[in-house]
């Protein structure tokens, strides 16, 4: 559970692990249930409605202006988006 | 003067149209009404501070003789879900609280083209995860007809804004039927399109591959209207499908002649028939088929043996895409930042930011869709959920060989209390046992007011599904069978709930 | 940085068998990014743009957002997927691969992952001394670039102690193609030149696709290097380390044998091999271990639900193939012999990189022995001076050009340099260095004579002893008189008249 917490960077509680640890079980049942069917012989459906080769061609549109870039930025510098340091002191 | 809030906006156009009334008097009506109800119903999480403008420009417009649409004037409200330049877009969450958007969602910008005017945001759970609106970061909306009770969810907030008259016309988004099971416990009429049927350009994804954007109204003539408005191929959105889609509208007005159910062949799931559905909802169920069997429709019962397994399949997919989709909240770009004590790293950061930001529902379905997709699960977990997909759609193909429609109840139940499924997350997830179906096959549904159950006096929805593409069907039936009701009950549904001011301001 | 103990190259060539293996990723110059409609800073007209100001909704991640498919992206993958000899999936789709890090703006980079678009080729790859190569290629795909990080606050710009770090979101969804090699068995002592040449041989095809700018230093392309060792006669493969982008030729180079001299001596004292990526250090000649990614293993790949799979067309696919330029090594091999260079003179050329830069000289109408002179020669000397690329200082045409008026007798070769030097130093094509500087040979008869009746009159013993008939006497007059015209003189015509005037 910690892992998972870790991979979807959520810094879980021990009152969070240990109440999602019980849910997990509702996943497995899921795939208990799913796997009845799912056999081999089944193709996947990723789309519901099947398409191909959807493509743009490469030409310029108006993108965001800086301005619109930053608009929301929780901090910044020089035009760009200021985060904490990546890697810890001892790293 | 009637009250330009009890209107369908097609009614409320048709006075626009002819300069009966002024987009600017219809607007200010109902930002009014929303003064007087939205206190107790709480559909709104924001309501924008220059509708008025924009409704005086459409006046403008109109004065100076050009030529509008259908609907301009109309006002709408916009589900928190879908990003607005305007309005904060917050999806519910507190981890994008103050969030403005700096581009349209394509069914915002067309909406404003044809001059609808936005009067607000709609409540809604937490990044649409949710069939009851309670897990909104800012607090439930109350169900208009009862306001100890739950709107539905997760776009509780539009079903509530159209059914306390707050709004004539509101859009959603449905996932697992987030249009349809509102729709149903509000007494209001809710289409979820074809898959690629609308453009999802500019709705907060919740799981890419079930999102569909659709309209919420009181009418179906209403919801085709604004069908029209919002529909169509979108070059933004790679799964919009570039068909040439009918008007819905005339599908709506053909379809309220009552001719269509005239030889039409409604098919009803054997499958479903003994599940635990209220008592009140299968009866209102059947007197809706009986009143179209009285038409001339041809009642067939069907088997999709595989339907069992959609919620199974859909709690697989939904984590999964939405544990992807919902990674980009992390504190660097917009949103939320909490930074911990101490010298922390920026991934010390994400995760205090994602931890404090998510409510628990949110959170848990992030946990378990990154478990779904942890490393050597992917086949046997979403791969499978993916043929289940096939499966239903397997069904849906051998039943629309037999019939034109399918019809089911809804949602098992009218709307329970708030607070009674909180702490079973697995109960409330059943809820959405008959609008599954739909989302994984990409199928068109549509939700229409079928009566009141008779022990909760609760309204209660009947749901059809048609082949994809087939939306047209849905409007024409959905038209058709609101047409008889009306008729038996004498006037709309939600001529019959309460009134909530107390008649302060009637 | 502690030391890492090294072995002696051929001690440890010796003692174990390297294998090698390659990630090489190529930017795309479309005009737009892989999924959205933003102009690309990887195409030239867009390089050096400021931060933040080519972002389209989906490159930084923005809520809502889509991505949509570049068509053009899509043909010069398939075209390098060809021209890498491999087969084009019928039908590819995209993935995500999920993992946080500020750069990503939607935390998942959109790739390719069970599906890529190319897969199972091989290309030819000459070495230094001639021998070809045969490298077997895996799988080639298209994925999205990342945005750029800058590590603030700290002594080096290093991630390594920054205080902060600042994100700009340009290169973030540009297109790419990661070139996925299989093990690459044989290489043995050639291993290092083999992964400059591998490089070299990428760049070149897709410079002669013309679907990147190619340009190393700007990262137009980076190459991943995976290096093991095996002692000889066990079959198992040994464990890898993966060195990552290591973004010059040289550095490739030197990148795989320091891998093959640390490990051999961590090998040899019984150690064992982690299994990591490194960091190459260009100014220490070193790798470092990579931070270690605690979900580096975990990128929870599924199928990208906003996108559908791309199914190209055959008639699409052979009108790329139709249209692929001819392979390096075949063209190595023609160009050789229609230059009628010898072996030392042709891999002077290739190993210069200057093939390309020669062979448009030449057809700019410069004689190929004059054309590999300049190249090889004076522009190759002012190249390493200057610690520039060669083909970067003078194009093509104007080498030509300059050679011309060698061949017309308008600029002697001394004369020629120092017009180069000046096309070198901006100052405009040939004739206008030479029309500036007035830098042009004399070839006005009076003027030379005047000068020579100068030069003999200041030295009547010279004179005298070319009457004499000691015509080699005349050497000290035309030396005067080169000198009086500043160089800007045929020293074989001065010749000339010295010999008529002292006649007369
Ligand atoms: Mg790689
Ligand atoms: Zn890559």
């Amino acid at each position: 559970m910690r892992h998972l917490g870790v991979l979807a960077r959520i810094q879980l509680s021990d009152e969070e692990v240990q109440s999602l640890t019980g849910q997990l079980d509702a996943i497995v049942d899921n795939i208990a249930k799913v796997s009845e069917v799912a056999t081999p012989e089944v193709v996947a459906t990723s789309h519901p409605i099947p398409l191909e080769n959807v493509f743009r061609p490469d030409v310029v549109q108006q993108q965001l202006t800086r301005e619109q870039v930053l608009q929301n930025a929780p901090d910044q510098a020089d035009g760009r988006f200021r985060v904490t340091a990546i890697l810890g002191e001892e790293q | 003067m009637t009250d330009l809030t009890r209107l369908t906006a097609a009614d409320l156009a048709a006075k626009l149209a002819s300069s009966e009334v002024s987009s600017v008097e219809a607007t200010q009506a109902h930002l009014d009404r929303i003064a007087a109800v939205d206190g107790d119903v709480h559909a709104f999480l924001h309501v924008s501070d220059h509708a008025l403008e924009v409704a005086a420009d459409i006046d403008r417009r109109r004065a100076a003789g050009e030529q509008l649409h259908e609907l301009a004037g109309v006002p709408l409200a916009v589900k928190d879900v879908l990003v607005t330049t305007d309005m904060p877009s917050t999806s519910g969450s507190k981890i994008l609280e103050g969030y403005m958007s700096p581009y349209d969602a394509t069914v915002v910008a067309r909406s404003r083209a044809a001059g609808l005017v936005p009067l607000g945001k709609t409540n809604m759970d937490e990044f649409a995860m949710g069939s009851s609106t309670e897990f909104s970061a800012y607090g439930p909306t109350r169900n208009p007809w009862d306001l100890d009770r739950i709107p539905g969810g997760s776009g509780g907030g539009s079903a509530a804004a159209v059914a306390a008259f707050e709004a004539p016309l509101a859009l959603g988004s449905d996932t697992g039927g987030s249009i349809r099971q509102p729709a149903h416990v509000t007494g209001t009429v809710g289409v979820k399109p074809t898959y690629g049927g609308v453009s999802r350009y500019g709705a907060i994804a919740l799981a890419s591959s079930l999102d569909q954007v659709g309209p919420v109204t009181r009418t179906v003539l209403d919801a085709g209207l604004l069908h029209d408005v919002i529909g169509g191929h979108d070059a933004n959105d790679s799964t919009s499908l570039s068909d040439a889609w009918p008007s819905f509208a005339a599908a709506a007005r053909e379809g309220a002649t009552g001719e269509v159910l005239k030889g039409l062949k409604v098919g009803v799931i054997r499958e479903l028939d003994d599940r635990g559905f209220q008592k009140g909802v299968s009866d209102s169920f059947r007197v809706s088929l009986a009143a179209m069997e009285a038409q001339g429709a041809e009642i067939v019962e069907i088997s999709a043996p595989h339907f069992e397994y959609g919620v199974a399949a859909y709690y697989l997919i939904l984590p999964a895409e939405a544990s992807s989709n919902l990674a980009k909240f992390d504190s660097v770009r917009f949103g939320l930042r909490v930074t911990p004590q101490g010298t922390p790293t920026v991934e010390n950061v994400m995760a205090t930011t994602r931890d404090a930001g998510f409510g628990p529902e949110v959170k848990r379905r992030i946990i378990l869709g990154t478990y779904a997709l942890s490393a050597g699960y992917y086949d046997a977990y979403y791969g499978s959920a993916q043929k289940v997909r096939t499966l239903i759609q397997q069904d849906f193909d051998a039943a629309f060989a037999q019939v034109d429609v399918i019809a089911t109840p809804s949602a098992p139940t009218t709307a329970f209390r708030l607070g009674e499924k909180l702490d079973d997350p697995l109960q409330m997830y059943l809820n959405d046992v008959t609008t599954i179906p739909a989302n994984l096959a990409g199928v068109p549904g549509i939700s229409v007011p079928s009566g009141l159950a008779e022990e909760d006096g609760l309204p209660v929805g009947i749901q059809f599904l048609a082949p994809a593409r087939e939306d047209a069907r849905l409007y024409r039936v959905g038209a058709a069978l609101e047409a008889l009701l009306l008729d038996q009950w004498g006037g709309p549904l939600l001529d019959k709930a309460p009134s909530l001011t107390n008649g302060a301001s009637l | 940085m502690a030391k890492d103990a090294l072995m002696d190259f051929d001690e440890a060539l010796e003692m174990f068998e390297p294998v090698l293996g390659f990630e090489v990723h190529v930017e795309l110059n479309t005009a737009t990014k892989m999924f959205s409609a933003a102009p690309n800073p990887a195409n030239e007209a867009n390089h050096g743009a400021e931060p933040n100001t080519l972002v389209a909704p989906v490159d930084m991640g923005l809520p809502g957002a889509l991505p949509v498919v570049n068509a053009e992206a899509i043909r010069s993958s398939i075209s390098l997927g060809l021209a890498l000899g491999c087969s084009i999936a019928p039908s590819s789709r995209f993935a995500r691969k999920n993992y946080f890090y500020p750069d990503l703006g939607k935390n998942y980079q959109i790739s390719q992952y069970d599906e890529p678009i190319a897969f199972e080729g091989s290309v030819e790859v000459e070495l230094e001394d001639g021998t070809i190569v045969t490298v077997p290629i895996e799988r080639a795909h298209m994925e999205e670039d990342a945005g750029k990080l800058t590590h603030m606050g700290g002594a080096t710009g290093r991630i390594q102690g920054a205080e902060y770090s600042l994100v700009d979101y340009n290169r973030a969804g540009v297109p790419l193609v990661e070139i996925v090699t299989k093990p690459i068995f044989g290489a043995e002592h050639s291993a290092p030149a083999l992964a400059k040449a591998y490089v070299a041989t990428i760049r070149d095809i897709v410079r002669g696709l013309g679907i990147s700018e190619a340009k190393l230093e700007r990262g137009n392309l980076r190459c991943d290097a995976n290096v093991s060792l095996r002692p000889r006669g066990q079959e198992k493969l040994g464990t890898r380390t993966e060195t990552k982008n290591v973004n010059s030729m040289r550095s490739v180079e030197r990148a795989v044998r320091y891998e093959i001299q640390r490990q051999a001596a961590i090998l040899a004292k019984g150690g064992t091999i982690t299994q990591e990526t490194r960091h190459w250090h260009e100014d220490t000649g070193r790798t470092s271990p990579g931070r270690p990614k605690s979900d580096a293993d975990d990128y929870r790949y599924f199928p990208e639900p906003d996108l559908l799979p791309v199914v190209p067309a055959p008639a699409l696919i052979e009108e790329l193939r139709a249209a692929l330029p001819e392979p390096p090594a075949a063209r190595r091999r023609r160009l050789k012999a229609e230059w009628g260079f010898t072996d030392l003179e042709f891999q002077d050329v290739a190993n210069g990189g200057l093939l390309d830069a020669v062979a448009d000289t030449i057809a700019a109408g410069a004689a190929p022995a004059a054309a590999r002179k300049w190249w090889t020669g004076e522009i190759t000397r002012v190249a390493n001076a200057q610690e520039r690329d060669a083909a970067d200082l003078v194009s093509p045409a104007n080498v030509a050009a300059l050679q011309k008026l060698v061949d017309a007798g308008t600029l002697t070769d001394k004369l020629a340099r120092q017009v180069l030097e000046g096309v070198i130093a901006g100052e405009g094509t040939p004739q206008e260095v030479v029309d500036a500087r007035g830098l042009a040979v004399v070839s006005d008869d009076g003027a030379l004579i005047a000068a020579i009746d100068d030069a003999l009159a200041a030295q009547p013993d010279v004179l005298a002893k070319i009457r004499d008939g000691k015509v080699q006497a005349a050497g000290a007059v035309i030396g005067a008189v080169m000198k009086a015209m500043k160089g800007q003189a045929d020293a074989a015509r001065v010749r000339e008249l010295v010999l008529e005037r002292a006649a007369q």
